[in-house]
């Protein structure tokens, strides 16, 4: 705060939340691909079969997510 | 502005992801091979065993998805998606952080971040929960597992987020260097108190090698210090030279200087 107080102009202006706030729910998107990869059709399952887990199963294991 | 942010996030974690597959498939897939020679070895020795005892031998699961899918195309879309999100999930709290967290350049935010993410959501939950080869862990475990995972991972975010948070509020009473170190001391003591409470889980099976276990640990390690490193240094450069640009015209007194 108080070493730029020289030079204002280079201080660092938070951007406002009200802007941030609507990509929240694209953030919510993102956990979603998230929750495919790391834990689908292992303790919980939206797609039935094995197909997802199995897919992606070595980067499951190697991302360090509990596999079977 | 924020929709910039996020679209560099995202293609940064794209970039991210690419490394983060070469370090698996080079440093990750022999350990993920043994591994399954292993479980492939138990497997058969136990079939002999019963079938000398008279019982019938269990059948093979049939594969859904070929081994060499799984360690190419499988591998690929697990950890590009991955980082592909963890770099849009970090545009976002870098825009909220920017600005909130003392008066740093783009650059040393993005820096600070990828630590912080790096420590709290995979370092701190693998120190107690490691990363498992194929072959450990026990199938009917899976929902106890996956909770405590999640759990110390919702914990340690969480008590990093009030770290920084209380750094800020110390900040202004201590000079910047003691306050860091006290809610650095902060976030530790949270996370030796979860580590000590929550259930310790061994699931290692008997002969299991160590220095595969130890190798596919590191190796898990490195996936994940490559992705925080590549999206910390990466957008932290790419929106400081964004931002130079402003302050160029800015010091020209045609705009002011914002991130983007």
């Amino acid at each position: 705060m108080s070493d730029n107080t020289l030079t204002p102009d280079l201080a660092a202006a938070p951007i406002p939340v009200r802007e941030v706030l609507p990509w929240v729910l694209f953030g919510a998107l993102l956990l979603l691909a998230l929750y495919f990869v790391g834990a689908e059709e292992g303790a919980t399952s939206v797609i039935p079969g094995m197909y997802v887990h199995e897919f992606v199963h070595d980067g499951r294991h190697l991302l360090g997510f509990p596999c079977h | 502005m924020v929709r910039t942010l996020l679209i560099r996030g995202l293609l940064v974690g794209l970039v991210a992801g690419l490394l983060v597959f070469a370090v698996g498939k080079v440093v990750g897939e022999p350990q993920v091979d043994r591994a399954i020679a292993f479980e492939t070895a138990m497997d058969q020795a136990k079939a002999q065993a019963d079938m000398a005892k008279g019982m019938p031998g269990r059948q093979a699961e049939p594969e859904l998805v070929s081994r060499k899918v799984q360690a190419s195309f499988g591998l690929f879309t697990g950890v590009v998606v991955y980082s592909a999100a963890f770099g849009g999930l970090f545009a976002l709290v870098f825009a909220f952080a920017y600005g909130r967290i003392g008066n740093l350049r783009p650059r040393a935010v993005s820096a600070l971040l990828a630590l912080g993410g790096f420590v709290a959501l995979y370092l701190v939950p693998n120190l107690k929960y490691p990363a498992n080869p194929p072959s450990v862990g026990e199938p009917e475990t899976i929902g106890l597992r996956t909770g405590l995972y999640f759990s110390i991972m919702l914990i340690s975010i969480v008590a990093m987020v009030l770290a920084a948070m209380a750094q800020r509020r110390l900040a202004s009473r201590f000079d910047v260097w003691s306050a860091t170190l006290l809610a650095t001391a902060g976030y530790l003591i949270v996370i030796t108190l979860a580590d000590s409470m929550l259930p310790a889980i061994n699931e290692v099976p008997d002969g299991f090698p160590a220095v595969l276990l130890w190798q596919f640990r590191m190796a898990s390690l490195g996936m994940q210090a490559v992705m925080w490193a590549t999206i910390g240094l990466l957008f932290g450069a790419l929106t400081e030279r964004a931002m130079e640009s402003k302050f160029r015209l800015s010091a020209q007194g045609l705009v002011h200087p914002v991130v983007r």
